[in-house]
C-alpha cells in the first residue's frame, strides 16, 4: 500500500491498533450516542458540563459522546481478569477557540479489573510506544496522585486553598505558592514542597532520588515506590530515556487516583496523549478494582510536519481534437507505469511535475 | 535552530521588559536599533524576539508561536491560557482596582453596572461577593462610563490614579496587584527546557537583584 495515501492521523489510527491489538487488547465499537442522563450522573469526571444532545425519536434525551470511557466502564462486564479493550471513536466537546463544538477523533485504550505493576507498566509502556508512533523525539510525562495528595493529606486545607495551590501547581507558578503561604493559606513547608514538586522536571533516575527526602507519609512513600517500579519496568524495556517525571500534570483530584501521564511530540504546542489511573469513577459506575487507561488526540496530528502538496507527476491536457480513447489509452499507461496522473481541459490550480500536452496548439507551441 | 521565540508585549512595558531580559544576559542588538523590522535575533545568546500587542502575547505562548512571553497578571487572568507562569519579573507593576465618582456609594440595593475591559476578573470579583452586576465591556476609555451615567463603577487598571483623579473618580476597592510575569509554552518548556529554565532562573535573579538595589 502507498504509505502517502493515508494522513498522518490514519496512519497513525492504524498503527496503534496494530500496537494494543499485539498486546491483546480487543477492539470495542461503541454506538454514537448514549443517554445524555449517563454524563448528567457523572458530570464532575468530564471536562466540560456542555454537551451536544438531541431528542431520540422515543422522546429520549441523547448525547453524541464527550468521552469515550465512561461509555466502556458502563458496558463493561466485571469478570475474572482483565478487561482489556482500545478504541476509535469519535468525541464531541466544545471548543473555545473553533467558538462551538468540535469533533475529535480519538484513539485509546483501557485496562480495568485487578490492577497490578504488570499491567500498569504494560498500558505505560503502550503510552510511550503510541507516541514513538508519531514522532520518534516524543517526551511522555510521568506523575503520581497519591504523592501530591499525600503532601496535603492532614493540612486540613479550605477548598478555595486548595484549589488555588492545584492552579499553581499546573502551572508551576511557584512565586503563586509562595504567595498562597503570604496570606497564610496554605504552610510554608508544604508551600516550599508543592513548589519543588511543581518544578521538578527530570529523567526518572535523578527525579526519583529527588522525591526521596519528601516523602513524609505512608502515602507518598507508596506512591514514590510504585513510581520507581513502573520506571524501572520502563528501563528494561529501554523506553526510560523519554520518561519525566513531572508533578505540575498530578493536580487533578476528581478524575485521577494513581499513575497519571501525558504525552507531547515537538512541534505540537498541545498534548497529543493523557491518560492515568481513574478508580473513583470506576467505582462510581459500582465496580471493583482498577481502571486505567489513556487516549491519543488524533486531530492535533493534522497540524504535525509540512503540509502535504496535492501534486500529481503528470497533468495531461486534451481538448475536442483528441479522441476520448486516446486520453483513456495515454492516462492509463502512465497509471500502468507508477506515476499519478491527472486529464483535464485546462490547466486546474492544483500542481504537477510534467506536463503532457495532447491538444494540436500544445504541440505546435 | 533552538533558539528561544520571546513575545514581548509591544509599548512601554514591553521596553522596560526587554531591559530586564538585557540585563539577565540577553541582550539583541538589533532590537535597539530604529527600524521597522518585526522580528529580531541574537543566534549568539539564542533569542528571537518579537513585539505583539499586549493583549495577544499569551495566545502567541499558547499556541507556541513563541516559547516564552511576558504578559501582565490582568491579561492573564482575563483571558485564563493554558500556559506555564515562571516568574514575577517586577516590573509594569499596578493594581486592578474598582473604582467610581467620588461621591459614589453602592448601597446593595441595586444592580451594580460595572464598566470594564476586563469581563471575567470583573465577574470573577463580584462572584466572590455574591453582587449581582450588570458587566459592560468596554475596549477603551473606561473612566468615561461613570461620568456619563453609562455604568455605577468601574474595574480598571490604576498605575498612577491621576487618570482617576482628574476626571473626579477615586479607587474604592483594589481587585488584584497586577505586574509582568514570564509565561512559557507547555510543550516548548519541556522541549526546550534547559534553556526556559535558565532564563526564567536568570530573570528571577536579576530582577531580585534590582529590587535590592531599589530598596
Amino acid at each position: 500500500m502507498n504509505s502517502g495515501l493515508l494522513q498522518k492521523n490514519e496512519e497513525t489510527a492504524f498503527r496503534l491498533r496494530g500496537l494494543y491489538r499485539s498486546y491483546g487488547y480487543q477492539p470495542y465499537k461503541m454506538s454514537k450516542f448514549e443517554e445524555y442522563d449517563l454524563y448528567v450522573r457523572n458530570k464532575s469526571f468530564l471536562l466540560s458540563e456542555n454537551i451536544l444532545t438531541f431528542t431520540d425519536l422515543d422522546g429520549k434525551l441523547m448525547a453524541l459522546k464527550p468521552d469515550v470511557t465512561l461509555s466502556i466502564l458502563k458496558n463493561g462486564r466485571s469478570g475474572p481478569g482483565l478487561q482489556k479493550v482500545y478504541y476509535s471513536e469519535n468525541v464531541y466537546r466544545p471548543s473555545a477557540t473553533a467558538g462551538g463544538f468540535r469533533e475529535i477523533p480519538q484513539t485509546g485504550l483501557e485496562c480495568i479489573g485487578s490492577l497490578d505493576a504488570a499491567a500498569e507498566g504494560e498500558v505505560l509502556m503502550l503510552a510511550a510506544k503510541s507516541l514513538a508512533a508519531i514522532s520518534p523525539e516524543y517526551l511522555l510525562d510521568v506523575s503520581h496522585q497519591g504523592f501530591v495528595a499525600g503532601l496535603l493529606e492532614g493540612l486540613d486545607l479550605p477548598e478555595t486553598a486548595r484549589r488555588r495551590a492545584m492552579e499553581a501547581m499546573g502551572a508551576k507558578n511557584a512565586p503563586a505558592l509562595e504567595g498562597l503561604a503570604g496570606e497564610g493559606l496554605l504552610p510554608e513547608k508544604a508551600a516550599k514542597a508543592l513548589s519543588r514538586l511543581a518544578l521538578l522536571y527530570d529523567r526518572p533516575a535523578p527525579a526519583l532520588a529527588a522525591l526521596e527526602p519528601l516523602a513524609e507519609n505512608q502515602r507518598m512513600a507508596a506512591a514514590l515506590a510504585e513510581l520507581k517500579e513502573l520506571c524501572a519496568l520502563m528501563e528494561q524495556r529501554g523506553l526510560a530515556e523519554h520518561l519525566r517525571l513531572d508533578f505540575s500534570i498530578a493536580n487533578d483530584m476528581n478524575y485521577y487516583s494513581g499513575v497519571v501521564f501525558r504525552g507531547f511530540v515537538p512541534g505540537l504546542a498541545a498534548g497529543v496523549l493523557a491518560g492515568g489511573r481513574y478508580d473513583h469513577l470506576l467505582h462510581r459506575m459500582g465496580r471493583q478494582g482498577g481502571a486505567i487507561g489513556f487516549a491519543v488526540y488524533l486531530d492535533q496530528l493534522e497540524r504535525f510536519g509540512a503540509p502535504s502538496r496535492d501534486e500529481v507527476d503528470v497533468l495531461v491536457l486534451y481538448d475536442d481534437s483528441v479522441s476520448a480513447a486516446r486520453v483513456a489509452a495515454e492516462t492509463d499507461a502512465l497509471v500502468a507505469a507508477g506515476q499519478t496522473v491527472r486529464a483535464e481541459r485546462q490547466k486546474p490550480e492544483a500542481g504537477y511535475k510534467r506536463l503532457l500536452d495532447l491538444r494540436k496548439e500544445g504541440r505546435e507551441g | 535552530m533552538n533558539m528561544v521565540n520571546i513575545a514581548l508585549p509591544k509599548g512601554r512595558l514591553g521596553e522596560t521588559v526587554y531591559r530586564s531580559f538585557k540585563a539577565a544576559g540577553y541582550a539583541c542588538p538589533s532590537i535597539e536599533e530604529e527600524n521597522r523590522k518585526l522580528v529580531f535575533e541574537n543566534p549568539e545568546a539564542g533569542v528571537r524576539y518579537f513585539w505583539v500587542k499586549p493583549s495577544d502575547v499569551s495566545i502567541y505562548v499558547e499556541r507556541g508561536a513563541a516559547d516564552v512571553g511576558v504578559a501582565g497578571k490582568d491579561i492573564l487572568l482575563e483571558y485564563q491560557p493554558d500556559v506555564y507562569e515562571l516568574a514575577d519579573l517586577d516590573v509594569g507593576r499596578c493594581r486592578m482596582c474598582v473604582a467610581a465618582k467620588a461621591d459614589f456609594r453602592d448601597g446593595g440595593a441595586r444592580t451594580l453596572r460595572v464598566a470594564t475591559k476586563f469581563p471575567r476578573i470583573a465577574r470573577g470579583y463580584y462572584a466572590s461577593l455574591s453582587r449581582d452586576i450588570d458587566v459592560i465591556k468596554l475596549n477603551g476609555s473606561i473612566e468615561l462610563a461613570p461620568l456619563l451615567g453609562l455604568s455605577d463603577v468601574i474595574v480598571d487598571i490604576v498605575e498612577t490614579g491621576r487618570t482617576l483623579a482628574e476626571n473626579g473618580l477615586e479607587v474604592k476597592a483594589e481587585v488584584v496587584p497586577v505586574s509582568a510575569r514570564l509565561i512559557a509554552n507547555k510543550v516548548s518548556w519541556k522541549f526546550k527546557n534547559g534553556a526556559i529554565r535558565r532564563m526564567a532562573r536568570l530573570l528571577a535573579e536579576s530582577a531580585a537583584a534590582q529590587k535590592e538595589e531599589q530598596a
